[in-house]
């Protein structure tokens, strides 16, 4: 045996002790008694559906946090270190978005905003037509401005927390505003928040299905519609939440892989 | 490393009348509200001098560096950096504010600043702390500034660490490491606020002696410190600050030795 093969089967005793043995054989017997007891015969007949609506969830989920990410920086600088013109209407917005629910900022802005556009007809006749009057749009811009909203708090607080003499440092040493921004201060402020930013991206996943309530067809809605067409519920049900659970993991699992790669204890 | 032929502090003459007037400070003036914190400080620093400030806490000798730089805006008074007199103007709440942001960053980028809590950058490992402002601020080619970096990361004695975080240092070692990191940007004068105040008393030897060296091969330096002995040891010339005024100043044996003001022989009793 090679060294590699030894040092494998070394890690792979390593991680098989008796508790996670135990555990994957629980796991194992759930698995076989919902296939055996339960039905799925569904399954072959919403595939499609159902991988289309897996797609769409992570796409908005993509998407949402990253644009929303995007907003929250400057959101979080200008409540940190922003004159007062630009930290009032950005500690307002956070608030706003905070203290309502994401369901009613989401109806507000479809059924509010959506059916308030029809009545210009330059709209109507605007190169954006085609996509105003789809469903998804609204929800990406809810979802990204309630994930702004949230996070632009986190940042607030995560580039508060970055040290100041490390930023006079960085001034005394002639780099510029923007420089100490870009090199040293927004580095510091992301991995300090990344912890949080990884939970709340969790609980951005699981805001997702809101959208299934302005018509967009994402992993819950075709859930529901499974339900609703066979009179299944309880399958569906399950293999939904095995889907948020998978996608949950891979979440955490990518986050910890951006948090390793600097080392904690941080100053 | 450049700089003026080494000569000890004690054949050094203690002020330099041939050599060019790195800086220059006039009649500062800082206030921070109602504090009244400078009141009219000069001082000069020629190449090659070592110029230390002593006094007690609340003298304002902290504040009086930074105000070099500018990471402190002096109320009134005319600094002067290499001959060049930074530019200062009144913002619209009436405080004095750099006239121009290129210029002091410009100037900056000359003094090598040593901070008393190090304020190493804790999210780069030590070598890119100190190549960080010769790339990005100064446009010195990468490879030339990791060779520097390593001789300097060598001459501090941390060789070995260069791919560790500030974190993982010990106190003594984050302050070799910020000296590297101000030796690396080839500063005209360095600017120490305090270097060892933060140290573990068994590490403030280890920062003294890199000093040392520094001052020893002739590099112009201003160093606030609360270390008498080792301000007798290096500086050129020795400023005592009270009250936000200079109260005495001169070579070091006059202070350290024949010290004329009795608030001087007071703190000098009290410090020892």
């Amino acid at each position: 045996m090679s060294v590699a093969q030894i040092a494998g089967t070394a890690r792979a005793r390593g991680w098989l002790r008796p508790h996670r043995i135990a555990l994957l054989a629980v796991a194992a017997g759930l698995v076989v008694t919902a296939a055996l007891t339960m039905r799925w015969d569904w399954l072959a007949q919403y595939w499609d559906l159902a991988l289309l609506g897996i797609w769409r969830t992570i796409w908005i989920l993509v998407v949402t946090t990253v644009l929303g990410f995007l907003l929250a920086v400057p959101l979080g600088l200008a409540q940190a270190a922003g004159p007062r013109y630009l930290a009032l209407p950005a500690r307002a917005f956070c608030t706003v978005i905070r203290g309502t629910p994401l369901l009613l900022q989401l109806w507000l802005l479809y059924y509010g905003l959506g059916a308030l556009f029809p009545q210009f007809p330059w709209i109507r006749q605007s190169e954006l037509w085609p996509y105003l009057r789809q469903a998804w749009p609204y929800a990406v811009l809810a979802l990204t401005l309630s994930y702004a909203g949230y996070e632009g708090e986190v940042m607030r607080g995560a580039f508060s927390g970055v040290p100041r003499g490390q930023l006079e440092a960085a001034r005394a040493f002639g780099m510029s505003r923007w420089k100490v921004l870009r090199r040293i201060w927004m580095p510091q402020a992301i991995h300090r928040a990344l912890p949080t930013l990884a939970g709340e991206t969790v609980l951005q996943l699981k805001a997702t299905p809101l959208v299934a309530t302005i018509t967009v067809i994402d992993v819950y809605a075709v859930a529901s519609k499974v339900r609703q067409e066979t009179f299944i519920t309880y399958e569906p049900l399950l293999l939904l939440a095995l889907v948020y659970l998978a996608i949950t993991g891979v979440l955490v699992f990518l986050f910890r892989r951006l948090e390793a790669r600097i080392p904690s204890r941080l100053g | 490393m450049t700089g003026a032929p080494a000569a000890s502090p004690a054949d050094r003459p203690s002020k330099r009348q041939d050599a060019a007037e790195a800086i220059h400070v006039e009649n500062l003036h800082k206030r921070f509200g109602s504090l009244h914190v400078l009141k009219g400080v000069s001082l000069s620093a020629r190449d090659g001098e070592v110029i230390a400030i002593i006094g007690g806490s609340g003298s304002g000798k902290s504040t009086l560096l930074r105000c070099i730089n500018c990471l402190e805006n002096p109320t009134s008074g005319i600094i002067r950096v290499n001959g060049e007199e930074i530019r200062l103007k009144a913002d619209s709440h009436g405080h004095t504010i750099p006239a121009d942001r290129r210029q002091i960053e410009r100037i900056r980028s000359k003094l090598g600043m040593v901070f008393q809590s190090f304020n190493l950058w804790s999210h780069m490992t030590l070598i890119e702390n100190v190549i960080e402002v010769p790339i990005h601020v100064l446009k010195v080619p990468r490879a030339e500034a990791i060779a520097t970096a390593e001789k300097l990361l060598e001459r501090v004695g941390l060789a070995d660490k260069r791919d560790v975080y500030p974190a993982f240092l010990s106190g003594g070692q984050q302050q070799r490491g910020a000296i590297a990191r101000a030796l690396a940007i080839q500063p005209r004068v360095m600017l120490f606020d305090e270097p060892t105040s933060a140290l573990d008393p068994e590490l403030v030897g280890e920062v003294l002696k890199v000093i040392a060296d520094l001052a020893h091969e002739g590099r112009t330096m201003v160093l606030v410190t609360h270390e008498m002995k080792f301000a007798r040891e290096v500086a050129s010339h020795v400023v005592y600050l009270y009250n936000g005024l200079v109260e005495e100043e001169g070579p070091p044996e006059q202070l350290f030795g024949a010290p004329r003001s009795e608030r001087l022989k007071q703190f000098l009793r009290n410090v020892s």
